[in-house]
């Protein structure tokens, strides 16, 4: 695969996996179960918002189609997306949502820290920046995910239920294709099934704490980083953040 | 404004003769413009009053999060979405200040929360009007914001100490949120037909609910002297929405849209705008209840503290244990 298109796949996958994410936590705004967490979730998604303003913005110049970050968010249909799954998946209770963060999390900050060291230097640079967030996102989800797993019998029955119902989702972080290869030749980015032993251990470590059990490894769910099978929901995610963009064209705000 | 119509306690302000020795001596301190502390001695009324006062702006910054979050997923740019995002976030962050300042008199925040979600307690008329449009995001920061600001200004200055500064922190802030919301509206303004359209129809929805934000007349309330003479509260409800119409029929014009008023008129004598008053049955049919989304805010509120009862439960459970485990070890 040419080394600019796999550039741009990969951009779009970074950019689109935290534009998908921040979108979900951002619909939690005014509904958390304590005022402290509407602060946290705002926090996490304005994070998440930020990150995806550079990894879009650095994709649309890499594009090279005089396209802005917003154009590529807010005008491509759900078969141009690279989010995972994961992301896209619906919020569902808090302990669903925190489950997804911590899964996400656990995954962002190895991808990020590996990134720091990436041979493109606007890549090293948005990873640097990034890579402080995520590992604060990080020890929260994972703080979270403990205190309800290790909680009373129903927070510990809602986030073992949240695990069961994401763990398929995992294994799409980790599985390499034609544009992996192109990043890893071009020491853009590491291969993704090199994160998973890391990835395996923080999850043994914050789950045997959780007093979790890990679910037997199904074959991993993907069609997301790749765009060929994203789930329903996405569409339904699109149609409310295209909205604005979608019924007044070329309109500035 | 997001304490309106704060009942105080007792008929009236009290002379100096009708006063004990306390509290002569504490009206003193305040009238040398000493602030109150929560250890120091108070009269009942003034702390019932504050925590009345301060709860209920507590709460309006709560559910004021509602209006606005409901754009948060529809935001027109990354940028608009960050900002919104932004701002939510310390309207939140007032809430927690606010409470923290309501403690120091001896209601917890859950006692405060309880009676948010039974009606016992009120928050500001204003949330309870639809945000329709992307323009209300414009016309929320603007207006609702700038009116907060009118009242929250002179605030800073209040008697009690914890309120004064839970106030200088959240003025930093509501400054930002004001040109925020302008800089949306004027982006509106200046933007296509429809555009200018939805920010008109903005200002028109939200000019009366605005001014209304403020109570009402309030000359002739005996509430508001006592809580003028212990300051915490520092203008009248009138002065304050003459100010804030004197400041944004100016800034109406230089956005080109027209203020939903045929009896507006700069008065030279007063030196201030003419000006209709809001529909006050409207406000008090509001203020019981009954506004276009008392219903859904305050079912909002209860469904995110009942559906939330689990991990609060969760978290202070597993609390528990680990001091237990700690305790156990030592
Ligand atoms: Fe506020
Ligand atoms: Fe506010
Ligand atoms: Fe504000």
């Amino acid at each position: 695969m040419a080394r600019e298109a796999a550039f741009y796949e990969f951009l779009l996958r970074m950019g689109d996996n935290t534009l998908i994410l921040g979108h979900r936590v951002s619909e939690w705004c005014g509904h958390a179960p304590v005022l402290e967490e509407d602060i946290a979730l705002a926090n996490t998604a304005l994070d998440l918002i930020g990150q995806t303003q550079m990894w879009l913005g650095l994709a649309a110049e890499v594009q090279g189609a005089g396209k802005t970050a917003d154009d590529l968010a807010f005008l491509r249909d759900a078969w141009d997306f690279r989010n995972l799954l994961l992301v896209e998946m619906p919020n569902g209770d808090f302990g669903q949502t925190l489950m997804r963060q911590f899964l996400f999390d656990a995954w962002h900050v190895l991808q990020l820290r590996a990134l720091t060291a990436s041979s493109d230097d606007r890549v090293a640079a948005i990873a640097a920046k990034a890579v402080k967030e995520a590992t604060y996102h990080l020890d929260r989800s994972a703080e979270t995910v403990i205190g309800l797993g290790d909680g009373t019998e129903e927070s510990h029955a809602r986030m073992q239920a949240a695990l069961d119902y994401l763990y398929p989702y995992v294994g799409e972080m980790f599985l390499s294709d034609a544009v992996d290869a192109a990043l890893v030749e071009a020491g853009i980015a590491p291969d993704p099934a090199a994160l998973r032993a890391e990835f395996d251990a923080t999850l043994a470590r914050v789950l045997s704490e959780a007093t979790l059990t890990l679910p037997a490894a199904n074959r991993a769910r993907g069609g997301g980083r790749n765009g060929k099978m994203h789930t329903e929901h996405l569409g339904h995610l699109l149609t409310t953040m295209q909205w604005m963009q979608r019924a007044y064209p070329g309109a500035t705000w | 404004m997001y304490a309106q119509m704060v009942k105080s306690t007792g008929t009236g302000v009290k002379s100096r003769e009708e006063m004990s020795p306390e509290e002569a001596a504490f009206q003193a301190r305040i009238d040398a413009g000493e602030k109150i502390e929560p250890k120091d001695w108070m009269p009942e009324g003034y702390r019932k009053t504050l925590i009345r006062q301060i709860g209920q702006h507590a709460h309006s910054e709560i559910v004021g999060q509602l209006p606005e979050g409901n754009w948060i997923t529809r935001a027109p740019t990354l940028e608009r979405k960050a900002i919104l995002l932004a701002k939510v976030q310390d309207e939140a962050g007032h809430g927690l200040y606010l409470y923290c300042a309501a403690e120091t008199l001896g209601v917890s925040r859950d006692e405060m929360t309880e009676m948010l979600l039974d009606g016992r307690m009120k928050y500001s008329s204003i949330f309870n009007y639809p945000t329709l449009t992307w323009a209300d995001m414009g016309a929320v920061g603007w207006l609702v914001d700038g009116a907060a600001i009118m009242n929250q200004v002179p605030l800073q200055r209040t008697s009690f100490g914890p309120y004064s500064r839970a106030m200088i922190r959240v003025c930093k802030e509501e400054s930002f949120h004001q040109r925020q919301g302008f800089d949306i509206m004027m982006k509106m303004a200046k933007g296509n037909a429809q555009q200018k359209a939805m920010a008109q129809d903005a200002l028109n929805r939200f000019w009366y609910p605005a001014l209304m934000m403020f109570g009402p007349s309030d000359k002739d309330s005996v509430h508001s002297a006592q809580s003028m003479a212990w300051r915490i509260k520092m203008n009248t409800n009138d002065e304050l929405r003459q100010k804030f119409v004197d400041q944004t029929v100016p800034q109406a014009e230089f956005l080109g849209l027209s203020v939903p008023d045929e009896n507006l008129k700069w008065n030279e004598e007063k030196g201030g705008y003419d000006f209709s008053e809001p529909d006050w049955e409207e406000f008090f049919e509001v203020i019981k209840g009954n506004g276009p989304c008392n219903t859904d805010r305050l079912a909002a509120r209860n469904k995110a503290w009942d559906d939330g009862a689990w991990v609060r439960e969760g978290l202070m459970a597993h609390a528990e244990k680990k001091r237990a485990r700690k305790m156990a070890a030592e």
